[in-house]
């Protein structure tokens, strides 16, 4: 089971995720060409190292998050909220710090 | 097999006699004994039968890596298959059988298959029963599988019961820093120290008693407790009858706890079994190491047992084995052995391969008395209930030669030790060989991992104990950030162990077992290379070596040795196959925990669920949820029920809980603008008290969702969707702001559980309404037209939401009242209902009037479908973008031959058909067919069966076409005829009205 540092709710088992999908998919405006939505819809690396992942606490606070992992030994190297905003938030000391 | 208990000695209590039974024989043994040391004690010698050859088995180890007593515990409903009789405790009132033999293991009808044993070597049975002669009819038909039933009964394994298991499971959850595994001598030391130095630590033992190696070493006896107890007053969680039987990601062990598998009498409220998921910082492993066997003839003999097992039943259970023992072993471990075996009062030979071994173990050995003779081992055993003679065999320049024969009455063989290293194996990291020890160890690594004790090739004692300590220190230093390898410390014997893996002399033909329990021969692996398998991953699977319950414990490194010396290459490059966990077999019922029965799967009430069972409700699963199916009357069953209601729908009123719909409230001063982008149709301009139907496509095109959304006020919304989609659709919208529009200010809140929702359907619906509503004007024609929304009391004071808005294609109104409220404003609109001769309506007659109107939900949005797809094309807005508007005018998905929603009747009006059948033209029914039936119900409005499906092109494609509705398996063909979905009512007007 891989354990996941939630950046709000502190270190949690996987089981309380879910995958969302690669997150350094960039996604094109609603307008965009049918070509930049295929590819960004379809077109994704299968990885075999270091990715971002996004990943949604959906049974704890329900918040995105960006998951940096290895592919290859499942390592977690990083953990930030996938929404600026908060991600900054956090990092002006306006949250709590989660426990260890 | 003479054996004996000793007057004295032991870690068992000889005042506290345990009576138990087996195979129907009442027999004694005392606490502290395990049931295989209480069977050797009562003289019992042959305890199985072998997998294939129905060979007479006996003991061949004290632990989990036996190979040979595999019994039956239990009886009833509680009886327990392929139980390792070394690892189950003895306790009062045990009941065991032996298995896979007929009528029993002393006497085995099947035994007769040993005669023919030279015809039953690897892929025997395929070879034989698929496709060769006289069997060749057999190829590919059913004779093989009438073969295979026969085949599985002779080959064997226990049975298990039948009855269902009457034991509770449990699921626990742990966490500590250290995770130490294995109660010898290095795991102690690592757990002592590690909590000493205020780590919190659990210990974890798959025996019954803590101690491992230690409850074998008379020296140790008295020193043990103390150990124990320090453990516990240093704060060491100690778990014994504790398997740690995988090792994962995140430093994550599964752990079984056996709570009363060792308990005559457990108490009711007692879980069988714990499965514990243990998330530690840090894992040592201290799992010890298995003696392994050597192959030699008939090496499987009840009577031969590891030299280990021997010094095992004689300090720890006080059993000598025999009355005149040969030892015959290729390293220094066995010598321990023989001293304390003859000491015990046996005679004792004891035959090394070496030539030449340095003079301190040797002496020890010979001034115990025992007779060393070097260059010799053993050839084969005699006898087959039991051994009474083995030939001897001598080292020559050029292998071996047959010697001599020499009685004896127990065999001990010590082909070296496999350190125990299958937790570190399933985190990925392949042991490797150590040719100096002859075994594979741990290869550096950067898990949060170290290994200690025998686990990681160390033989010597104090050297373990060092060792135990080191991986707590270096268990400390990583919890502390620093990361450092422990380096190898592998070996302590005086005299290097002999690479000896089998003996034998040509022209002798034997058979020499190399997995005792799936009847794997060294001939098996010869064969298997000479029929050109080199892998060891086909070996494996092909000869089967190391697939039995054991998992290879006792024979998978003789089998890669003599696989290894076959290709004519060395062990590290044949490799070895990777362990997987459990490590040792858990049951079914402790993954499944609790989960049984009605705790399957988490089971959603609505707040009306009690009343709609008050009122004789019958309820059905809709995922996770159970809603009203049917109500049915006196003498009616559900297809009487539906019809009923859904008639009394159209004709008067009715009444249904439609909680379940998921509902969110969207609010925020940009929720207009993310509603417009991720539905198909406008909603700029939905006015406040206006209510809107809406779908939502995947960013691919296809259809989401669909459902209806509430304007409240200018910045709050009420979105519902579909009962399956709903959480689906919340993560979605959740993504959304969180990820790519990270700059709209909206608020998502999933309200599912806060509303209660109830629909009233029905032409008089509208005075339903207005009997109940606290201020009739609010929900007048005017006040509240078709899509309107209105917030307001019911009578009572009671909070409601109102909006005009119909799935039934009649005059209708959802009503949302706050959780609490739902049974009381459900009674209110029932009584009002009821006295217009209304009714309450399930699942069943939603389902008909929504198919009677050709309106799509779950069945039909199955996600292979796009919004033309299902006929709402005219909602999909050409005037703005939305998720899903780029790639749903993908060329493909614009075909005018995708299959379309369409209506369907049968030809012959008084016809059933099946929803899931395949749409065919008449004269050709085969393969996928040109559509497929979503869903059908008895239409009451038109009086026959009717359907909905989708079909190539639509039904305009086929409006003069034959067309059969193909369901091979249950009704055959039935003739239909292809019509527009809206089969009830296509211009609206019950609804508008």
């Amino acid at each position: 089971m891989l354990r996941i540092q939630c950046p709000f709710c502190g270190l949690r088992d996987h089981s309380e995720f879910s995958y969302g999908s690669d997150a350094s998919v960039e996604y094109p405006p609603l307008d965009g060409s049918q070509q930049a939505w295929h590819d960004a819809v379809f077109q994704r690396e299968n990885i075999d190292g270091v990715q971002f992942e996004t990943w949604q606490h959906t049974l704890g606070c329900r918040m995105w998050i960006v998951v940096e992992r290895d592919t290859r030994t499942h390592d977690i190297l990083s953990v930030r909220p996938a929404h600026d905003g908060m991600a900054q938030a956090l990092n002006t000391s306006l949250m709590i710090e989660p426990d260890q | 097999m003479n054996t004996r208990r000793l007057p004295t000695g032991g870690q068992i209590n000889r005042a506290k006699p345990l009576a138990f039974e087996w195979d129907g024989k009442p027999l004694a043994g005392y606490e502290g004994d395990s049931l295989a040391s209480a069977l050797l004690a009562s003289g019992e010698t042959i305890l199985g039968r072998s997998f294939k050859y129905h060979r007479p088995r006996g003991l061949m180890s004290a632990g989990v890596e036996e190979s040979g007593a595999i019994v039956t515990i239990g009886t009833g409903a509680r009886r327990d298959a392929n139980v390792k009789a070394t690892s189950q405790a003895l306790y009062d009132g045990l009941v065991a059988k032996g298995q896979n033999a007929w009528p029993s293991v002393r006497n085995d009808f099947g035994a007769v298959n040993s005669l023919f044993g030279r015809f039953f070597s690897a892929g025997f049975y395929y070879k034989t029963f698929m496709g060769l002669p006289p069997f060749e009819w057999g190829e590919g038909t059913g004779a093989w599988m009438w073969y295979e039933k026969i085949i599985r009964k002779a080959a064997g394994m226990g049975t298990a019961s039948r009855e269902a298991d009457p034991d509770a499971y449990e699921h626990a959850n742990g966490y500590c820093d250290i995770l130490v595994v294995g109660s010898g001598p290095a795991g102690r030391s690592a757990a002592l120290s590690a909590a000493q130095s205020g780590c919190d630590v659990v210990l974890v033992e798959q025996d019954f008693a803590l101690g491992g190696e230690s409850l074998s070493r008379v020296e140790e006896a008295d020193t043990l407790t103390k150990e124990l107890a320090a453990l516990r007053d240093a704060g060491v969680r100690l778990m014994e009858n504790t398997t740690a039987f995988g090792l994962y990601d995140g430093s994550v062990a599964g752990l079984l706890e056996r709570v009363t598998d060792h308990l005559s009498a457990p108490t009711q409220w007692m879980p069988r079994q714990r499965f514990w998921t243990m998330r530690s910082r840090f894992t040592v492993i201290a799992s010890g190491a298995l003696e392994r066997h050597l192959a030699f003839g008939n090496n499987d003999r009840p009577g031969i047992m590891t030299a280990n097992a021997a010094k095992i039943y004689l300090n720890r259970y006080g059993i000598l084995a025999g009355e005149n023992i040969v030892i015959a072993t290729n390293n220094d471990s066995a010598y321990l052995t023989a001293s304390s075996l003859s000491n015990a009062g046996a005679p004792v030979t004891l035959l090394d391969s070496r030539e030449q071994v340095l003079s301190s173990s040797q002496a020890g050995a010979q001034s115990a008395g025992v007779d060393v003779q070097h260059g010799m081992s053993i050839l084969n055993a005699k006898g087959s209930k039991g051994v009474y003679s083995i030939d001897l065999a001598e080292k020559s320049s050029d292998g071996w030669r047959a010697k001599n024969q020499m009685a004896c009455d127990l065999l001990l063989v010590s082909g070296g030790w496999s350190p125990v290293v299958n937790l570190l194996s399933h985190r990925g990291i392949k042991p490797v060989w150590d040719s100096v020890n002859g075994c594979f160890i741990a290869p550096d690594h950067h898990e949060p991992i170290a290994m200690a004790g025998s686990a990681a090739g160390i033989w010597d004692h104090a050297d373990c104990v060092q060792s135990g300590e080191k991986a707590a220190a270096h268990a400390i230093a990583h919890l502390q950030g620093q990361h450092s390898q422990i380096p190898n410390q592998s070996g302590g014997w005086e005299t290097p162990i002999e690479a000896l893996y089998e003996i034998s002399v040509s022209g002798r033909q034997y058979k020499s077992f190399v997995d005792p329990q799936h009847d794997v021969t060294a001939d098996d692996i010869r064969l298997a290379h000479q029929e050109g398998f080199v892998s060891v991953e086909h070996l494996k699977r092909y000869t089967t070596l190391g697939m039995a319950t054991d998992q290879g414990k006792m024979g998978n490194v003789i089998g890669l040795a003599l696989m290894a010396e076959a290709l004519g290459k060395e062990i590290p490059e044949v490799g070895t196959t990777t362990f997987r966990p459990p490590y040792t077999p858990i049951s079914i019922g402790a993954l499944k925990g609790r989960n049984v029965g009605s705790h399957f799967r988490p089971l959603r009430r609505t707040p009306l669920h009690d009343w709609n069972l008050d009122v004789g409700g019958t309820m059905t699963m809709a995922g996770l949820w159970h809603r009203p199916w049917y109500f049915a009357q006196p003498g009616e069953g559900i297809g009487e029920a539906y019809v009923r209601e859904t008639e009394t729908v159209r004709r008067t009123v009715g009444v249904c809980d439609v909680t379940s719909l998921g509902k969110i409230a969207v609010q925020g001063p940009d929720a207009t603008e993310f509603l417009n982008r991720v539905y198909t149709n406008p909603f700029a301009k939905l006015a406040v008290g206006k209510a809107r139907y809406g779908i939502m496509l995947r960013d691919d095109g296809f259809v989401m969702d669909d459902g209806t959304t509430w304007r409240l006020a200018e910045n709050d919304y009420f979105m519902t969707t579909t009962t399956a989609h709903a959480a689906k659709v919340m993560t979605f919208l959740e993504e959304l702001l969180q990820t790519r529009w990270q700059d709209l200010r909206v608020h998502l809140t999933s309200v599912s559980e806060q509303w209660a929702g109830i629909a009233v359907a029905g032409p008089q619906s509208r005075e339903v309404i207005t009997e109940c509503a606290a201020d009739a004007r609010k929900v007048t024609d005017s006040a509240l037209p078709f899509m309107g929304v209105v917030e307001t009391t019911l009578q009572g004071n009671i909070p409601a939401r109102i909006a005009r808005i119909s799935f039934s294609g009649e005059r209708a109104f959802e009503i949302y009242t706050p959780s609490d409220y739902g049974p009381a404003a459900m009674d209110m609109i029932w009584s009002a209902a009821r006295v217009r001769k209304g009714c309450l309506y399930g699942l069943e007659a939603l389902g008909a009037l929504r198919i009677e109107k050709g309106h799509v939900t779950g069945a039909e949005l199955d996600g292979r479908v796009t919004i033309e797809d299902a006929g709402l094309g005219r909602m999909a807005s050409d005037k703005k973008s939305y998720i899903g508007s780029v790639l749903k005018n993908r060329p493909e998905l614009l075909k005018d031959d995708r299959p379309r929603l369409v209506g369907i009747f049968p030809k012959d009006r008084r016809e059933i058909f099946n929803a899931g059948s395949i749409l065919c033209q008449n004269d050709n029914v085969s393969g996928y067919g040109n559509g497929w039936v979503t869903a059908v119900t008895h239409s009451p409005a038109l009086g026959h069966w009717i359907g909905l499906g989708f079909i190539e092109g639509g039904h305009s494609n086929w409006a003069d076409r034959d067309v059969v509705c193909a369901d091979p398996l249950r009704k055959g063909n039935t003739p239909v005829e292809i019509v527009s979905p809206h089969m009830f009512d296509p211009s609206g007007e019950r609804m508008y009205g």
